[in-house]
């Protein structure tokens, strides 16, 4: 057994040294309160917490003052959507949002269901993707909320935020984006892009676990949003709870780290992603790209392999940390919803495995993985009553197969 | 997922993998499960008067379920057809520490051992509702 090889950045990424090295004095000799105003300890703190929310700011073109801290994504999510719903539920009840989006948007919007709001969830393209055209066809009245995703976490599919977010603030409907595998990958700049809410991720940036941040537009217009957590009052009230600053630290670095090297990580991760589906399509038939050919995260290759079953694909390459549909759901044998609500079949969608590159990949790890995903394809397909129908020339669509 | 030892061994070495001529008088072939639902399976028997003298199998689906099939195939050779339709799932769920969740795979394999004897079966003209 050869050492594992990590492919799996889309679920989450290494501290990168440079980050974990600035953290490291705010676990020890600076420990204070940034919410202590009265002593240098406090002081310390806050001023370490401003920094890390001046990068955060910079690398999204936000100001500093419109960056709330949260424990991460999930978070995030939860106080943008229940915080707008709150707020401005008196205006209207008509929420949209993609079924392509993360289960803690659409299990939010399921609760928000149950408190008397309306969800419109829309269908992708058969790419992934939703245009601005059919948002606004989706628009009422009383919608107050729109909630896409910048690009989806399964297949890397980026979505026209700059587009949809103009429908957004022309109608006068607050535009809320998970921008989770988004940022610190691809340029995000909410002023140009029209986004009034975004929601971060430390650990999806070569940051740490457990803290992210939310963004919050101040001005054209400026957004309310009713608080999920009571207490201190902390960040303008809309998430109390003593701040960690160690992770703030290092959140503020892995920002500044991304806005520095984002041209190089994504030349870097192109490059792998390229010599990798080179190989494999190069090698294998019956072999599909799931998501956009080109507006796709940089990092990000979904592929399903025809007649191979995903659980026993991954079987086969134990040696390669992987995801089958995504790392939330592979734990149920359910087929990616993702992927279920591209139109992909049932069986392309049982087939599909996520193949994540990231800054510390090497193409020494590409090569041996593309060699063994190769290699255990082609034994499966030896074991694959389909692949051999599919030889002999049978249309599997036209079969009764008896569903069990 | 956790799988056990025999799952493991069997994913990793399959037993009787292949293909019989389907065609044959005694070939019997039971093709169960869908691919919408992440399995389906292949299994063949040759028989020589009452007994099973070869198993062949192939299948799409989870380590377990290409396990299960793989053990049938063991099992099977050297059989009698009645005995053979005596085989339980519960007995491959035993003899591969099947979790829970992949108890079907075993019922999957059961379905398939039933399909190709009664594929035999009617090809020798027999009504396989008597068997």
């Amino acid at each position: 057994m050869n050492a594992p090889i990590y492919l799996d950045y889309q679920a989450t990424t290494p501290v990168d040294p440079r980050v974990l090295e600035e953290m490291l004095p705010y676990f020890g000799e600076i420990y204070g309160n940034a919410a202590s105003r009265s002593h240098a300890f406090g002081w310390q703190a806050e001023e370490a917490v401003g920094q890390g929310r001046e990068r955060i700011a910079h690398l999204i073109g936000a100001s500093s003052k419109e960056i709330i801290f949260t424990s991460g994504s999930t978070e995030g999510i939860n106080l943008a959507m229940k915080g707008v719903a709150q707020m401005y539920g008196s205006k209207g009840k008509h929420i949209i949002t993609s079924q392509a989006e993360h289960k803690a948007v659409l299990d939010t919007a399921k609760r928000l269901e149950k408190d008397g709001f309306e969800v419109t969830y829309l269908a992708p393209d058969s790419k992934g993707r939703h245009s601005a055209d059919q948002v606004a066809e989706a628009m009422r009245e009383d919608t107050i909320l729109v909630t896409i995703m910048w690009a989806n976490n399964e297949i890397g599919s980026i979505n026209p935020i700059r587009e949809i977010g103009a429908l957004c603030k022309e109608r006068g409907v607050l535009f809320f984006t998970d921008g989770t595998q988004a940022v610190g990958k691809v340029p995000v700049d909410v002023e140009a892009d029209n986004v009034d809410l975004l929601c971060l991720s430390g650990h999806k940036i070569y940051g740490p676990k457990g803290v992210g941040a939310l963004y919050v537009r101040r001005r054209n217009p400026r957004v309310r949003l009713v608080a999920q957590m009571d207490g201190g009052g902390h960040e303008r009230g809309m998430r109390s709870g003593t701040l960690n600053v160690p992770a703030i630290v290092g959140l503020g670095k892995a920002c500044e780290v991304c806005e520095a090297d984002m041209d190089t990580d994504r030349e870097h991760a192109l490059s792998l992603r390229t010599r990798f589906e080179e190989k494999v399509f190069g090698a294998l038939d019956h072999v599909h790209l799931n998501g956009h050919p080109d507006h796709r995260l940089p990092a990000c290759s979904n592929i399903s392999f025809s007649y191979v079953e995903g659980e026993s694909m991954i079987m086969g390459i134990s040696n390669l940390a992987v995801s089958s549909g995504s790392a939330c759901t592979s734990a149920s044998l359910e087929p990616s919803h993702v992927l279920m609500s591209m139109g992909v079949g049932d069986e392309l969608a049982h087939s599909s495995i996520r193949f994540g590159f990231g800054r510390f990949t090497t193409e020494e790890d590409v090569d041996a993985a593309a060699e063994q995903v190769i290699a255990a394809v082609k034994r499966l397909r030896e074991l694959s009553p389909l692949y051999e129908m599919v030889l002999e020339g049978v249309d599997l669509s036209k079969i009764q197969w008896d569903a069990h | 997922m956790a799988y056990s030892d025999k799952v493991l061994e069997h994913y990793n070495n399959p037993r009787n993998v292949g293909s019989l001529d389907k065609s044959a008088d005694d070939v019997g072939t039971g093709v169960v499960g869908a691919p919408e639902c992440g399995d389906v399976m292949k299994l063949q028997i040759q028989v020589e008067g009452d007994t099973i003298v070869d198993a062949k199998f192939k299948t799409f689906g989870c380590g377990s379920a290409i396990a299960s099939s793989s053990l049938a195939t063991e099992w099977l050779k050297g059989r009698s057809l009645d005995d053979a339709m005596t085989i339980n799932n519960t007995e491959i769920v035993q003899e591969l520490s099947l979790p829970p969740v992949k108890i079907h795979c075993s019922v999957l394999a059961e379905d398939a051992i039933k399909a190709a004897i009664n594929d035999f079966k009617s090809k020798q003209g027999a009504d396989p509702s008597q068997a």
